[in-house]
């Protein structure tokens, strides 16, 4: 046999192998899949059935019960998302064998956010009809949630990665990531609201942009830090 | 002489503020495997933790063919298979290829799988398999191509396997010790026949 190893290592086999691992095991697992969109539908649901169905009342806080309902949807998936991975002793094969680890980490928040921050994006509007949200509205709502679920997830996963090596991390896990979550809610429903109210939500849209592209580039790096000291732990 | 593959010199290791070990000194040479033995609790795992760099707390000189300890360059087999229960066998075996960035075909996991008498099985989830076959299957690693790096640390490899699957471990590591590679590992089993082997206590009876 030829000495594989001798050739450069592929970053892109790493990325993909990565993707596509995560994906399998998130598609593996139907109900945890649905579980975070259908407490993101049952949680709007009972805003009408609670607060008021008065389609006035409805509209003013449509913007902020959306985004509030998509932050805890987010939170409720984070908890899983290295904890198994540590058990079954993957994640330390990952962090001893990736090289670098910057890449695996990366697909696996990408893999994360296609199964949670994306689908809830897609459901918003939908969700957003039933609280009677300014039409006018609807896009500018896609688009914060479009920019700002990659921003939720990579900072949960800063959680998540934190708490990875503790018995009960689940409440510590939202008390550490909710905070962080603040800047993002009020950008993304700044800009819905500024839409339903006719003004240019350009604005906070551009701010949860760059958050977006911060996020994506540096937050990986404090995901893979914490993970090491997760799996040194452990 | 040729040069050690890992040298250990004057390694002192802490769990939990309790000293494990010091003053350890330990040199393998290629072609040579070392089996760690030692009552339980004696620090067996942590001594291959802190090699593979997964346990900081230590003080003292590492090194892997000269130079600090990198992990691309160990195979760890732990405690924790480092396979997933909801994947396939295949699927596992393919992801570790993966993350040694290998851009071979993927004929060498049915390969692998086949060695460790897992034909069949490839697209079986593991966790429907028996504690054996995951064991297997974790151990089917060791005939990946990616496997072929110079030092391999093995955790307890002989648990939970049958006799033909002890004969099987003991001929992929004396594989890689044909090649050229070095091995440590633990067991409380008296050890398989290996060219090269000698064994190291630590803990009570060193």
């Amino acid at each position: 046999m030829t000495a594989p190893l001798a050739s450069e290592p592929s970053l892109w086999v790493l990325f993909r192998g990565q993707l596509r691992r995560d994906l399998k095991l998130a598609f593996g697992q139907p109900s945890e899949l649905a579980n975070p969109l259908a407490f993101f539908v049952v949680v709007i649901t009972l805003f009408p059935l609670g607060v008021s169905p008065e389609p006035g009342v409805l509209s003013g806080m449509a913007p902020g019960v959306l985004w509030i309902a998509a932050l805890l949807a987010t939170l409720l998936g984070l908890e899983a998302l290295f904890r198994r991975d540590r058990d079954d002793g993957t994640l330390e094969q990952m962090v001893l064998r990736a090289q670098p680890l910057y890449l695996p980490v990366v697909a696996r928040m990408l893999a994360h956010w296609m199964v949670t921050g994306l689908p809830l994006t897609l459901l918003a509007p939908l969700l957003g009809g039933m609280l009677n949200l300014a039409p006018e509205a609807r896009l500018p709502l896609m688009l914060g949630l479009a920019l700002g679920t990659p921003v939720l997830v990579l900072l949960g996963g800063v959680g998540a990665a934190l708490t990875v090596g503790l018995r009960t991390g689940g409440v510590l896990l939202a008390l550490l990531v909710l905070p962080l979550f603040v800047p993002v809610l009020i950008l993304g429903v700044s800009a819905a609201e500024l839409a339903s109210s006719g003004l240019d939500p350009a604005g906070p849209l551009l701010w949860l942009a760059a958050g977006a592209s911060f996020a994506i580039t540096a937050v990986p790096f404090a995901i893979a830090a914490a993970l090491r000291i997760g799996v040194e732990t452990g | 002489m040729s040069e050690p593959v890992l040298d250990i010199s004057g390694l002192r290791c802490e769990r939990d503020d309790r000293e494990l070990f010091a003053g350890f000194d330990l040199h393998i040479g290629p072609a040579e495997a070392v089996q760690l033995r030692g009552p339980n609790g004696a620090g067996k795992t942590t001594l291959l933790r802190c090699i593979a760099g997964m346990h900081p707390e230590y003080e003292g000189r590492i090194e892997l063919l000269g130079a600090p300890v990198a992990g691309e360059r160990l195979l760890f087999v732990g405690h924790r298979p480092g396979i997933s229960g909801l994947l396939s066998a295949a699927d596992n075996l393919r992801w570790h290829l993966d993350l040694a960035g290998w851009r071979g075909a993927d004929s060498v996991v049915t390969a692998a799988l086949t060695r460790v008498g897992l034909t069949g099985y490839d697209d079986v989830p593991c966790q429907q398999l028996s504690a054996g076959q995951q064991r297997r299957v974790a151990l089917a690693r060791l005939a990946l191509p990616t496997a072929e790096v110079p030092l391999w640390l093995l955790d307890e490899p002989f648990t939970a396997l049958d006799e033909a699957g002890l004969k099987l471990v003991s001929g992929l590591m004396a594989d890689r010790l044909a090649g050229g590679g070095a091995i440590l590992f633990t067991t409380h089993q008296p050890a398989p026949e290996l060219p090269g082997l000698s064994t190291r206590w630590i803990g009570a009876a060193a």
